[in-house]
């Protein structure tokens, strides 16, 4: 008999979530002005669009050396942000993790610093940053800079609490200071979890610095920006093709990187 | 033969008490690397019309006006809460249809339900729409589609399809070998081994990253709404900071994402939590 209700309940708890799922779907197209069968019809529209409009021409190849300069500066940029980023994240995270912690209100500030630096969206960053700094390389790069701080924080203080606990304890009973700690038992044990977060916030800010590009008016997107406004779209698909190789380059490589030390 | 030609010693004749191994090696020069290229990258910077001695108090004075008097002045509390709900709605539409067909996509590029090169087919394909930035898509997708929800939510769906491919395939490969192959055993065809074996041991963990996806995808969806005219909340903050210079009101926006973004990580955490404590530090 109990093993008969519980069936019948989990059954019943399949339904509601069902129905909730579908009660939501429909309550979101109608509030967003969705509709999914015209959403699917214009489908292969667009991939017919797709294919006759973006592609690459021999005017479009041009430009490329213009691309290409932008596209570094932006990776350049992500990589720098990322790198600056996780000095400060460093820090915060030795502040805000259970095992390298020393007082509370360090963790609590640390932890609150990492939460509204990640969850106030880039966008909002780059918007409120432009109004003072302007528009140059700098603005997308403090925006890049504080959503990495704060997700690289957060990152670093699980790896940071995941390492054992029993090295720090062996150098603390030894009498090592706060620092020879940190740089001889924590630092070593997390490095590599570290890197291979600093590798993935490179990944995520290369795509990001396209975004704030657009808004910024800066690097790779504000180049793909100004010919899509401009209804070039041979050079959109050139922009487009060298955002996806250098993504797909750095991927391989961070793979490649993460392969040999984890 | 002496013991002494099998001590390694250092240039200056101490004996080495660090054996480098490959992975030590390739931190160091990741390291290194990243280093320079952060120098190189601040030389590289484009300085026009910067003045760090005005544009930093500027900035701090702005955000003093933003976070200590925010207010709403051009629409009402009325409608930046539909605005609210077009951004919400925007990024459940596109994770919903996400997971489903990632859900399918991934069957078929999880290497022990599927065959080879069709695996290997469907990861290509992935890799390279992943590679695409979301904001690419839509825009793509907004002269393609027409401008209007359409055009967000495809562009959206793409980047989750991709996400959650990745994501769905890796864990349809965790599946414990032997529960295939006794379902095998007993004649059980394709569907009854992905919805008997692979569906139950996974279901919690695909829910996890559907969800952890939502909350990805509530962010895009902002982002979409300022870049690309998306529209929602993202949308009034881009007007706001953009054509009003109104501060306190770009306050009062940040505020209401902040506060649904705080909302939705809680809860992803305490399912990550509750649901699989050990996958979720590991997750990236």
């Amino acid at each position: 008999m109990n093993e008969k209700t519980m069936k019948a309940s989990r059954k019943w708890q399949t339904i509601f979530f069902i129905l909730l799922i579908i009660g939501m779907t429909l309550a979101s197209s109608a509030i967003t002005g969705f509709n999914i069968i015209h959403g699917i019809a214009t489908l292969p529209k667009a991939g017919a669009w797709i294919l006759s409009n973006l592609m690459i021409t021999q005017e479009s190849l041009e430009r490329l050396p213009t691309i290409l300069e932008k596209l570094l500066e932006t990776i350049l940029m992500s990589i720098a942000a990322t790198t600056t980023g996780t000095a400060v994240a460093f820090f915060l995270s030795l502040m805000g993790s259970k095992t390298t912690g020393t007082k509370k209100v360090f963790g609590v500030f640390a932890r609150f610093v990492a939460s509204a630096s990640r969850n106030i969206p880039v966008v909002a960053w780059a918007l409120i940053l432009l109004l003072s700094f302007g528009q140059n390389s700098v603005t997308g790069y403090l925006a890049l800079f504080v959503g990495s701080v704060g997700f690289l924080t957060r990152a670093f203080i699980e790896s940071i609490d995941e390492a054992s606990q029993s090295a720090v304890e062996a150098l603390r009973a030894t009498g090592a200071t706060y620092f020879q700690i940190v740089f001889k038992a924590v630092v070593p044990q997390c490095m590599p979890q570290m890197i291979s977060w600093i590798l993935f916030m490179i990944e995520t800010n290369i795509r990001n610095a396209t975004l704030v590009g657009i808004l910024t008016g800066t690097g790779i997107g504000y180049t793909f920006d100004l010919y899509y406004k401009t209804l070039n779209y041979n050079a959109v698909a050139l922009v487009t093709f060298s955002i996806i190789l250098a993504v797909i380059v750095i991927e391989l490589m961070s793979n490649y990187i993460r392969k040999v030390i984890i | 033969m002496d013991a002494s030609t099998y001590i390694k010693r250092e240039a200056s004749g101490r004996i080495a008490i660090k054996m480098g191994s490959k992975s030590e090696r390739v931190m160091t020069w990741t390291v290194t690397v990243l280093i320079a290229l952060t120098i190189a990258a601040f030389l590289f910077f484009d300085y026009t019309g910067l003045d760090l001695s005005k544009a930093i108090p500027e900035t701090f004075y702005n955000l003093k006006t933003m976070f200590l008097e925010p207010a709403l002045s051009h629409f009402t509390w009325g409608q930046a809460f539909y605005q609210m709900g077009v951004t919400l709605g925007l990024a459940f539409l596109s994770t919903i249809f996400g997971a489903i067909i990632a859900f399918f996509l991934a069957l078929m590029a999880a290497s022990n339900l599927s065959k080879a090169w069709i695996s290997k087919t469907v990861r290509v394909i992935v890799a390279f729409v992943r590679a695409v930035p979301t904001v690419l898509w839509v825009l793509i997708f907004a002269i393609a589609a027409g401008l209007g929800s359409e055009a967000a939510v495809l562009g959206m769906l793409f980047h989750s399809i991709a996400y959650l491919v990745k994501a769905f395939s890796e864990a349809f490969e965790e599946v414990d070998q032997g529960i295939l192959e006794a379902l095998r055993a007993t004649g059980a065809n394709w569907w009854h081994i992905v919805v008997h074996a692979v569906l139950p041991s996974t279901f919690t963990y695909l829910l996890s990253w559907t969800f952890l996806r939502f909350e990805i995808n509530f962010a895009v969806a902002v982002a979409m709404g300022a870049a690309a005219g998306a529209g929602g909340i993202g949308f009034e903050l881009f007007m706001a900071s953009g054509f009003y210079f109104d501060l306190r009101e770009v306050g009062m926006i940040t505020y209401m994402i902040l506060i649904f973004a705080i909302v939705l990580e809680i809860l992803s955490t305490k399912m990550k939590e509750r649901y699989f404590p050990a996958a979720a530090k590991s997750a990236n």
